[in-house]
């Protein structure tokens, strides 16, 4: 039986080749940052961030978007808390709510049906982004809408899938040796998703769990894996081979696969889910939202989350772009590489 | 936005489930689950995604285990 001294004692004395290893998911970021997981292995292993935090990666056409629903009238616009700071091209919900527009904020998105039925003579407009995760309580929001026959709801939808964004990382940004698979994406997917992927990258995945001690587990799995296009389960306890059937089947009956613009990457062939033709009255203008004009042009959220650099090289890090003061998405959620880097002083390899 | 926390189930009405984090209890849609109270459960954004593979409860046993593979590959 291997302890996890061996493994740590073998990831902190490794001198072998180098490796570059991705994590995914923005929350295995905010895991390995806050367990100081770079700083306790060698640094011949290099930890870098990627695309897998839904909010970072929202094109500021979208937030734009958003911010002129909240100042239409009779329209409120409903988000996740993560949503309310980030900066479209020019100003974020919480600019916009602080002039007078109408924003609410809340948890789970089915507390938009008691909103939208307290006060019918508004819409109320979901800014609903996401990953496969997050996509199937939208398709259960529909479904009740339908069900209860609710006229006051629309989603404005930014939602996205991995695989295609993973490869696309994989072809634009750095040599990845190695991907810690999203973990509660894989819970809905299942881990033999990443299985053709890993072949044809030629690449190890291994879905992890988020304790510290799992993640250290994962990335000595992938250190051992090197060059092996193989899919290890670590997280088995959520995750199974075929992961959530029922909640794909919900997803597939209102939502189909679209193109996906993502900030920093662009249009990325099917790589999102937008909802079908036959459910578009319930599209609050979805489509099309693809521009990416930043706030700051100096913002290098993009690179950061393609895993092309690290936070703490962008030059506003810390100095003009602090969690108190973000210029990108990526310092605004708690999900986000740089607030995690900022916030846990993690070194960038 | 993707953090998923898991919780034990106290009661179930309906399509929703009180479930307990340590002491502060949400409710959380059962939806696309099958679950009963006493499940540990992983939920995301008001909803269930996954229940607790017991059988997979002792993890990191099971994940030491795997490791010693790729050891002596």
């Amino acid at each position: 039986m291997t302890d996890i001294k061996e493994i740590i004692d073998f990831l902190k004395n490794y001198d072998g080749q180098e490796i570059t290893l991705m994590e995914v998911c923005g929350t295995h970021t905010a895991a390995i940052s806050e367990n100081g997981i770079q700083d306790i292995i060698s640094d011949k292993i290099k930890l870098v961030s990627g695309p897998g935090c839904p909010v970072c990666v929202t094109t500021s056409a979208y937030i734009d978007r958003l911010n002129e629903l909240a100042c239409e009238e009779k329209t409120c616009v409903v988000t996740f808390g993560d949503m309310i700071r980030v900066r479209g091209s020019q100003k974020s919900l919480r600019d916009i709510s602080a002039e007078g527009g109408n924003i609410h904020m809340i948890y789970s998105p089915l507390e938009i049906i008691d909103l939208a039925l307290s006060d019918t003579d508004t819409t109320y407009v979901f800014a609903a982004v996401g990953f496969e995760t997050t996509t199937p309580i939208y398709a259960i929001l529909i479904e009740e809408i339908i069900k209860r026959d609710i006229k006051n709801i629309k989603l404005l939808t930014a939602l996205k899938t991995m695989p295609q964004a993973i490869r696309t990382v994989y072809n634009k940004g750095k040599a990845i040796d190695g991907f810690i698979a999203p973990g509660h994406v894989s819970v809905i997917t299942g881990s033999k998703e990443f299985e053709p992927l890993a072949k044809e990258l030629s690449v190890p995945f291994v879905v992890s769990g988020f304790e510290g001690e799992e993640l250290v587990a994962s990335i000595y799995a992938l250190v051992k894996s090197r060059d092996k296009g193989t899919v290890i389960n670590l997280y088995k306890s959520f995750v199974s081979e075929n992961g959530n059937e029922e909640a794909r089947n919900l997803v597939s009956k209102y939502f189909e696969p679209c193109d996906a613009a993502w900030r920093g990457m662009g249009i990325i062939p099917d790589s999102g889910m937008c909802l079908k033709k036959e459910f578009e009255i319930y599209d609050a203008g979805s489509r099309e939202l693809v521009a990416d004009n930043i706030f700051n042009k100096k913002c290098c959220c993009g690179n950061v989350v393609a895993g092309i650099m690290s936070p703490v090289q962008c030059s506003l890090y810390g100095k003009e772009c602090t969690p108190q003061t973000p210029q990108g998405a990526c310092m605004v959620s708690t999900e986000g590489s740089c607030y995690h880097y900022y916030m846990n002083r993690r070194r960038g390899l | 936005m993707c953090v998923a926390v898991p919780g034990i189930i106290k009661k179930i009405e309906n399509n929703t489930a009180e479930v307990d984090y340590n002491g502060n209890v949400v409710k959380a849609h059962t939806g696309i689950v099958s679950v009963d109270e006493g499940d540990y459960v992983l939920v995301h954004a008001g909803m269930i995604i996954q229940k607790l593979n017991e059988a997979e409860a002792q993890k990191m046993i099971d994940l030491f285990g795997e490791l010693e593979e790729l050891v002596n590959d």
